[in-house]
């Protein structure tokens, strides 16, 4: 792949917070034109990685190039051509919606009338024209996040950083907000999307990178990555306690590889490589040895397995 | 339509000018917001107005003003400093917003000049604060209260209250960036409020303790307090220590060292975003 392909590149990049690394060795390639997921719990640093190379931090080690520009070096031009979506709804909630895109426009230093006819524009383009006198405040969480998404497109960047663009927002609100999305990269804006839902990325992505301690610990399509755990889950809940060490070594010998028992919802889960046949003889095996399931479910994996699959634990047990 | 992005300023000439630009886009936001919520902003210009006829008239009678003289002409001085000094309040909570939003950050991500932020900030905040003025003396006007030694000393007086205003942006610039989080304004306002009333502004200092007294004497509140009696020729221009001996120039030092204190503490911790 030639420079000229390549929207985003890091190389080792090094942060330290203290004595605690926040990038240890962070590897990324992104080619122009696509959209790829950085994927991993709270604390894994994704958000540190976006922000360096958004030139919002400095980094103590390893290199970082976006659009072509060196992201140390040449922090202004780095800024004309990207675009950033943090973790909150970037925008002045006082303002007005087109008061917001006018605001911004010219602190990208278009001319007044220029900054007037983008907002206009982008206004439209995000559905936002009935709304785009009314103070933000008065938004919708999806409304918020569909302007903030308009603003960072004010000069058509070619980069655009997203941060866990639909935490916290309703599922209406998430199509809403992935549909504006699927829009810009349908023009040939490169994407680096952070998250924490396996489903978000898969919606995206077309590549995903998993970070866990600072650094990239697993990367592949969305695809790759569900078939290192064996394709489908099938998910049993018994319905008393007492059965559930011998439902998980029957599942485990039925499916043929280890199941995870979930005490607290009485739920045994395993991997099963064949969808029907999987699912009877899970099925068979509970009903010969007098076993009553409460409920069965076959589901596609969700990032905590990919997670647990990859490092021994759960997401939710990496300190924030 | 695909807009270009605008060059890259080269000579130190071009990079003024896109500096005041950016700083006007800010100042504009300022005053776009007063524009939107009149009522919030009309409830701020009339507090201190509220504050004078709630001492002016309800407490006024039991005050006595060393050396004789109308309470009301001594309270609006007090009154004026007080006016800029709810000011940091406002100033505090516009940064600390602008910072836990992520506006901070995405005004950080753009191509604009970072001096623009505080610049326009700045520039709002002494409209803004220029009007509160504007009405206070209005209402001064209104109860009584009048200069006695022509326009010059006036505006002098004038001057030196939009000074202390102007040193005090960057006191709410810092403690905004610091606390980052608009919450924390109760503890700005307990700061303010002690700043306020532990200094000459509604009582003499002759009239507290003698520690208390010389604690308020040395507020950097009373000496703006101090110099614009003086200037404007109204009663309760304190006795004969050094700091109401020496009113103007402590009206003048106060809010420089304010300054050379706070505009590099503020600069620091906006480049400490980025650590």
């Amino acid at each position: 792949m030639s420079s000229t392909d390549v929207a985003i590149l890091a190389e080792g990049l090094r942060k330290r917070y203290g004595n605690k690394a926040a990038l240890d060795g962070f590897d990324l390639v992104v080619p122009r034109g696509t959209v790829h997921g950085l994927l991993g719990p709270n604390g894994a640093g994704k958000t540190t990685a976006v922000r360096i190379l958004a030139t919002l931090l400095r980094f103590d080690g390893g290199r970082a190039e976006v659009a072509g520009f060196d992201v140390a070096r040449h922090g202004a031009h780095v800024r004309y051509r990207i675009g950033l979506l943090g973790q909150n709804a970037a925008v002045d909630e006082i303002l007005s919606g087109r008061q917001n895109l006018e605001m911004f426009g010219r602190l990208y230093h278009l001319p007044p009338a220029a900054a007037r006819a983008r907002a206009g524009e982008l206004l439209e383009q995000f559905g936002l024209v009935d709304t785009g006198g009314k103070a933000i405040r008065q938004y919708s969480g999806g409304m918020r996040r569909r302007l903030d998404l308009a603003a960072t497109m004010i000069l058509a960047p070619q980069v655009l950083f997203l941060d866990e663009p639909t935490t916290g927002l309703d599922p209406r609100s998430r199509n809403e907000v992935w549909s504006a999305i699927r829009a810009l990269v349908a023009d040939g804006t490169t994407v680096l999307l952070t998250t924490q839902y396996l489903d978000e990325a898969d919606q995206l992505a077309g590549h995903i990178s998993v970070i866990d301690g600072g650094r990239v610990i697993a990367d592949g399509t969305p695809d790759q990555l569900k078939a290192k755990l064996g394709g489908d889950r099938i998910d049993i809940v018994v319905h008393s306690d007492t059965d559930l060490a011998t439902a998980a070594a029957l599942i485990s010998r039925a499916v043929g590889a280890e199941a995870d028992t979930d005490r607290d919802n009485r739920r045994v889960s395993a991997p099963v490589s064949a969808r029907v046949s999987g699912l009877t003889d899970v099925v068979r095996a509970l009903d010969d040895a007098g076993i009553a399931a409460e409920d069965i479910a076959l589901r596609r994996p969700t990032l905590d397995e990919v997670f647990l699959h990859l490092t021994g634990r759960h997401t939710e047990e990496v300190p924030a | 339509m695909t807009v270009a992005a605008p060059e890259i300023p080269r000579t130190p000439l071009d990079r003024l000018r896109w500096a005041v630009a950016d700083a006007w886009t800010i100042t504009r936001r300022g005053l776009i917001h007063w524009a939107r919520q009149p009522a919030v902003v009309l409830v701020g210009l009339l507090f201190p107005v509220l504050l004078v006829l709630m001492f002016g008239y309800l407490l006024g009678g039991g005050m006595a003003v060393p050396g004789g003289g109308d309470y009301r002409e001594f309270l609006l001085p007090g009154m004026f400093a007080m006016t800029m000094a709810f000011g940091i309040e406002a100033t505090f909570t516009a940064v600390s917003t602008d910072a836990s939003r992520g506006v901070t950050d995405r005004f950080r991500s753009m191509p604009m000049a970072s001096s623009a932020v505080v610049a326009g900030r700045s520039a709002s905040d002494m409209i803004y604060s220029a009007a509160g003025l504007g009405l206070m003396v209005a209402c001064g006007l209104a109860v009584g209260w009048r200069w006695h030694h022509g326009i010059g000393d006036a505006l002098l007086a004038f001057a030196l209250l939009l000074l202390l205003r102007f040193a005090l942006i960057w006191v709410g610039v810092y403690l905004g960036l610091v606390m980052g989080t608009p919450e924390a304004l109760m503890a700005v306002q307990i700061l303010v409020w002690p700043l306020g009333m532990l200094s000459n502004a509604f009582v003499a200092t002759e009239t507290m303790p003698g520690w208390l007294g010389a604690i308020a004497e040395w507020n950097p509140l009373s000496a703006t307090v101090l110099a614009t009696r003086a200037l404007f020729g109204n009663p309760g221009q304190g006795g004969d220590s050094w700091p109401a001996e020496h009113a103007v120039p402590m009206a003048v030092a106060w809010p420089l060292l304010i300054l050379v204190i706070f505009v590099p503490l503020s600069v620091r911790s906006y480049r400490r975003l980025s650590r």
